[in-house]
């Protein structure tokens, strides 16, 4: 693949959804707890609560779950939370790797579309099944096994997106430190291109490398910054979804930073 | 519609009258780190000119930087608030670091972000331009400038035209070392006599009318070795100031030693020189001065009082209780002003350190509790918040407590200053950072801040023998170094007593070698002794006071007396005996005591 992709678009503005939702011509997803979503959403959109597809994330049962939210390969999709972007980032990756193609995030969370006083609704819109074929997109996933190999090529860039004092204290080996906070701007999910460009270009993350994310243990603050990546026109990135969780239950090697006390200078 | 248009602003909130920013250095910092990575940029050169831009270099690793934000005069804003809470989750711990000299540190920050950094501070007039270096640091003034009641007047518009002048001015790029102002409001609150420039403001009568001015402190300062300021003349009227500040600059800057780093403070020049020979030599060189600046060299010294407007009050305040813990914060935390109904309330950190929420909770403190709508940092990594009502009080406090900046005791001994230690520097030996708030716990557990006998005593703590902490002023100062016990070592002390940094300013005397884990027994037992051995309207300060000075004729009669009582406290255990002693706080590995180079000096 070439760093001359150009750049996909990975997140839908709030005007265009509204009017989206106006012609009936998308499906959204809204990926809080079902509590929360049963209380109010965003008008026509159904819930997917990410504990849900994380209970068995296989893709037979995704695909279960997409036909069931009456998704076929048309169908655009809009996902969103209240978290940031992280967990619509996990659940719209996994359309992804089924073989979805047109998923996207929503610009701003739900907590910030209703402060911006949109509208909200708590009817839950009657869904008939869809189809949805099976299309594995396994080169956007990383196994363990993968990143282990991967790893020692020059080409690949990890990336670890947990906090700094986590990532201080054990990482990955070679695993370099972009906190997912750094990939928001103060009022979307993600920073606009061209600031998002410019991290990366400081960073010496560049398109043309393959760049594996990892997190804690689901994949959800990886998988923002894998549309983190996607934005700026990184054309292969991967999701290391099980994380360092996984990574540390299978006792593979870890380092960290030694001979500072930077917990202490941490006021929590 | 785009999201911004439609989020609520706070335009309402007071802005900074100077904006010390530069966006085009964002661009060459980013640029220079590139090539310097690309090894086009030696390391020395680098070093410097990272320095220069305020970014200082991080314990036992090349890849992090810390990024020390200048506050000049000490004055923060809403919005710089909001937007360091952001930088420090982006790019630092989810914290940041009030110093001792009122900049705010972000620690962590990964080399090639930190002009990520730059970018965003410029867009709320911040900078860390020349916050390390061989350069005019930040210049401070009292957190109580401009509300102290024995003040002259108010010398904070002094402080930011000095800081406006000398920041990016050519003749402050390249001083033999670094280069500090420290401006005050009365003797009692300034920390003028041990930093190179120490400025009081004075008015004198000169025929028949008021001249404002200052007294001017020059050559004083805490270190390796530490010296006491002299007084250049009884008074320096204001005109004077920029030319006397010129001059003091232009004569360190030919005469400082540039060879040996560990001695070429302005302080040393003075020693070697004898104070004589070195105020004659600035009392020439300003003639000269005076005489050959342009007319348009001079300072802006905006006098323009500031707009004070009581928040308005949105919600029905009657019948709210008065909070568990109100009465102790309002001792120990808040001072009245000079201008009545309002006071000045301190906001206690540990150790410096807060939170991103935390910062964010203070821009709305001050939009709705500050009258003159900013804060302002202090001498003692803390926050004053001035201007509040007195009505207003009980439901700031109430604010505090649900953001965890109600702890009491930031105006006693219980809040000791620590520096960051091994949690970050090179040069640390001890995890100091930590100490210091391991104390302020036992001490508020054991409710000391309301010992009115102690609230004007200090506690500082360096982890080693460089004075970040101040330790030398201290009324108990401690700086860090390895103790050894046959194979073993162990983090230990070098405890002071008597330091003082008022009017009369003295540096302490070394008592004895503390261990890390004795250091909160020792001081519980030199209170203790204190206690015993008191007069009536004594306080531990004025009691230790005595002591180093020859003039006490009770059963303590000086350092040595308190060091007798002092020992067995501090004999080491053996390993077997006591594991935890050999280990640092902290940290659960085995202490050894291990340095990088430092930065101080570049």
């Amino acid at each position: 693949m070439c760093c001359l992709t150009p750049s996909v678009k990975v997140t839908t503005d709030i005007d265009s959804l509204r009017s989206e939702i106006r012609d009936k011509s998308v499906r959204v997803i809204d990926v809080r707890r079902e509590g929360d979503y049963k209380q109010d959403h965003i008008p026509n959109s159904v819930n997917l609560p990410l504990a849900t597809l994380l209970s068995d994330d296989s893709p037979e049962r995704v695909l279960k779950l997409v036909n069931s939210l009456g998704i076929d390969d048309e169908t655009p999709v809009v996902v969103y939370d209240d978290t940031f972007g992280a967990l619509a980032s996990r659940v719209a990756w996994t359309l992804e790797w089924i073989g979805h193609s047109d998923v996207t995030l929503l610009e701003t969370t739900y907590g910030n579309w209703k402060s911006l006083g949109l509208e909200t609704d708590s009817l839950t819109p009657e869904i008939s099944n869809k189809e949805h074929s099976m299309n594995l997109q396994s080169d956007i996933l990383a196994t363990s096994d993968y990143l282990e190999s991967a790893k020692l090529r020059d080409d690949v860039i990890l990336i670890d997106n947990r906090e700094r004092l986590n990532y201080l204290e054990q990482h990955i080996p070679g695993a370099v430190s972009l906190p997912y906070r750094t990939l928001a701007s103060a009022d979307g999910i993600l920073r606009p291109k061209e600031d998002m460009k410019r991290l990366f270009d400081n960073r010496g993350i560049s398109g043309d490398s393959e760049i594996i994310t990892y997190c804690g243990s689901v994949g959800t603050l990886s998988g923002l910054a894998y549309y983190a990546l996607k934005s700026t026109g990184a054309s292969n990135a991967k999701l290391y979804v099980r994380s360092f969780k996984e990574w540390k239950n299978l006792e593979k090697p870890t380092d960290k930073q030694e001979d500072a006390n930077y917990w202490d200078l941490s006021a929590e | 519609m785009s999201i911004s248009k439609l989020t609520p602003s706070s335009s309402d909130s007071a802005k900074p009258k100077i904006n010390w920013a530069r966006i085009d250095e964002a661009d060459n910092f980013a640029n220079t780190v590139k090539l310097y990575r690309q090894g086009k940029y030696d390391e020395d050169s680098f070093r410097r000119f990272r320095l220069q831009h305020g970014a200082y270099g991080t314990r036992m690793t090349s890849d992090y930087a810390m990024v020390r934000v200048k506050l000049p005069a000490g004055e923060i804003y809403p919005k710089q608030f909001e937007t360091l809470s952001r930088l420090s989750e982006q790019y630092s711990i989810g914290s940041a670091h009030f110093s001792t000299r009122e900049n705010i540190q972000l620690h962590w920050v990964v080399l090639e972000d930190v002009s990520e950094i730059f970018r965003s501070l410029a867009e709320v007039g911040l900078t860390s331009r020349e916050a390390c270096g061989n350069s005019v640091r930040n210049v401070m003034c009292s957190p109580l400038s401009g509300v102290c009641s024995d003040e002259k007047f108010d010398s904070t518009p002094y402080a930011l035209a000095t800081a406006k002048f000398f920041l990016r001015n050519p003749m402050a790029q390249s001083l033999p070392r670094k280069f500090k102002f420290n401006f005050t409001c009365c003797e009692k609150h300034g920390m003028v006599r041990m930093v190179d420039v120490g400025l009081i403001p004075e008015i004198q009568q000169i025929n028949g009318s008021e001249q404002k001015g200052f007294k001017i402190f020059l050559g004083g300062g805490l270190g390796n070795r530490s010296f006491i300021g002299h007084q250049l003349e009884d008074f320096t009227p204001e005109e004077d100031l920029l030319y006397t500040s010129i001059a003091v600059m232009r004569i360190f800057d030919r005469l400082g030693d540039r060879k040996n780093l560990a001695r070429n403070r302005m302080r040393y020049l003075v020693n070697d020189m004898g104070w004589e020979k070195f105020q004659n030599l600035v009392l020439k060189e300003r003639a000269i001065v005076r005489a050959t600046q342009s007319v348009v060299t001079k300072l802006k010294v905006d006098t323009t009082p500031d707009k004070i407007t009581r928040p308005l009050k949105i919600s029905d305040e009657s019948g709210s209780s008065v909070p568990d813990g109100y009465a102790r914060w309002l001792k120990t935390n808040t001072m009245k002003q000079k201008q009545s109904d309002y006071r000045s309330v301190f906001i206690t950190l540990e150790a410096g350190d807060i939170t991103s929420n935390q910062l964010n909770s203070m821009a709305t403190l001050i939009r709705e509790f500050s009258s003159e709508g900013k804060a302002r940092s202090g001498f003692v990594q803390n926050v004053a918040l001035r201007y509040v009502h007195e009505d207003d009080l009980v439901k700031l406090y109430s604010k505090l407590l649900e953001t965890g900046l109600a702890k009491s005791g930031g105006l006693t001994m219980t809040t000791p200053v620590g520096c960051s230690g091994t949690t970050s520097c090179n040069l640390a030996l001890t995890n100091s950072h930590r100490l210091a708030k391991e104390i302020q716990r036992k001490f508020l557990e054991l409710k000391l801040d309301e010992d009115d006998d102690l609230t004007d005593s200090s506690i500082k703590i360096s982890g080693c023998p460089n004075s970040c902490a101040q330790h030398g002023i201290a009324t108990i100062g401690f700086f860090g170094g390895g103790g050894r016990l046959g194979k073993d070592m162990y983090p230990n002390y070098q405890m002071s007593l008597g330091g003082r940094f008022d009017a009369d300013t003295t540096l302490g005397q070394t008592c004895l070698r503390v261990p890390a884990k004795r250091v909160i027994p020792v001081i519980l037992k030199i209170i203790e002794m204190f206690k015993e051995n008191k007069q009536s309207g004594d306080t531990l300060k004025s009691w230790i006071h005595r002591i180093v000075n020859d003039s006490e004729d009770s059963n303590i009669k000086s350092i040595g007396d308190i060091k007798k009582v002092l020992e067995p406290l501090v004999v080491p255990p053996t390993k077997e005996d006591d594991p935890d002693f050999y280990l640092d706080y902290g940290s659960d590995t085995s202490y050894h005591t291990k340095t990088g180079k430092g930065e101080c000096a570049a």
